[in-house]
């Protein structure tokens, strides 16, 4: 699990990479911990090249929808989701509360 | 041991999670399960064993899980043994997926996703093996 971030003028762009499972987790939530402590809540989360995300992954995108939600304008939005990814994402019901784009560039104009 | 079959034992540490998951794609791979099966079966077994060290065990390092794959006629068998505490899954709350962001819990989702995700799931406590999930997916099985 590899996450990488870099900030744009209005959002925040976070790729991630590999598997997120109970153990890997903590990198993604690190991640956007910090995005958040800076007073940041628009963040894009690139997906493509996530190969895998368990419920411990989904929590976390969760937990930061809420707190992303709770502020201004704020919002987690979600870019490049794989096909088995998608699914699990609606399988939960969760593809209704996030907004899901194609490109990095489309979610980061959502903002 | 039948060579269609495999075996795993790992300790109970989220770090062996990756381990459990590459063992699960090869014995799917054999039971000829396609794309979607097979990462539907990673992830129930994922959620599982990710279940028995929070909640069996109450902790990562207390216990050992061990995994047997058989490949059938019609699919995947993956049965999971622990020696923790038995796990009752009917007490565990049902995920609405309709459930609106602020009444979303995190946590809780496991059991859904080995429900939802499984053609079977079979729970069984306090054999003299311990206790015994058995889960099996069907080959071409579009669930």
């Amino acid at each position: 699990m590899d996450v990488t971030h870099r900030q744009l003028r209005r959002c925040d762009v976070v790729v991630a990479k590999g598997r997120i499972d109970a153990e890997t987790v903590k990198t993604l939530s690190e991640a956007l911990a910090l995005i958040k402590k800076a007073g940041r809540y628009k963040i894009v989360l690139n997906l493509k090249e996530v190969t895998y995300i368990s419920s411990a992954g989904l929590s976390e995108l969760i937990v930061t929808q809420n707190t992303c939600k709770q502020m201004k304008r704020g919002e987690l939005v979600l870019a490049e989701v794989p096909p088995r990814i998608r699914e699990v994402l609606d399988l939960a019901g969760l593809t209704a509360l996030f907004n899901l784009y194609e490109t990095e560039s489309e979610a980061a104009d959502h903002f | 041991m039948d060579p269609q079959n495999s075996q795993l034992t790992v300790a109970g540490y989220f770090k062996n999670l990756t381990e459990v998951s590459q063992f699960i794609d090869q014995a799917a791979a054999r039971a000829g399960l396609d794309e979607r099966a097979t990462y539907a079966v990673r992830m129930a077994v994922d959620e599982a064993c990710t279940n028995i060290i929070q909640h069996a065990y109450g902790g990562e390092g207390r216990g050992q899980i061990r995994l047997l794959c058989e490949t059938q006629a019609e699919g995947l068998q993956v049965t999971i043994f622990d020696q923790g505490t038995p796990f009752e899954p009917m007490h565990v709350p049902e995920l609405d997926p309709q459930a609106p962001l602020q009444e979303r819990q995190p946590g809780g989702m496991g059991v859904f996703f080995i429900r939802n995700l499984m053609d079977t799931v079979e729970f069984k406590f306090g054999t003299p093996q311990g206790n015994r999930l058995i889960l099996f997916k069907r080959r071409e099985s579009t669930s």
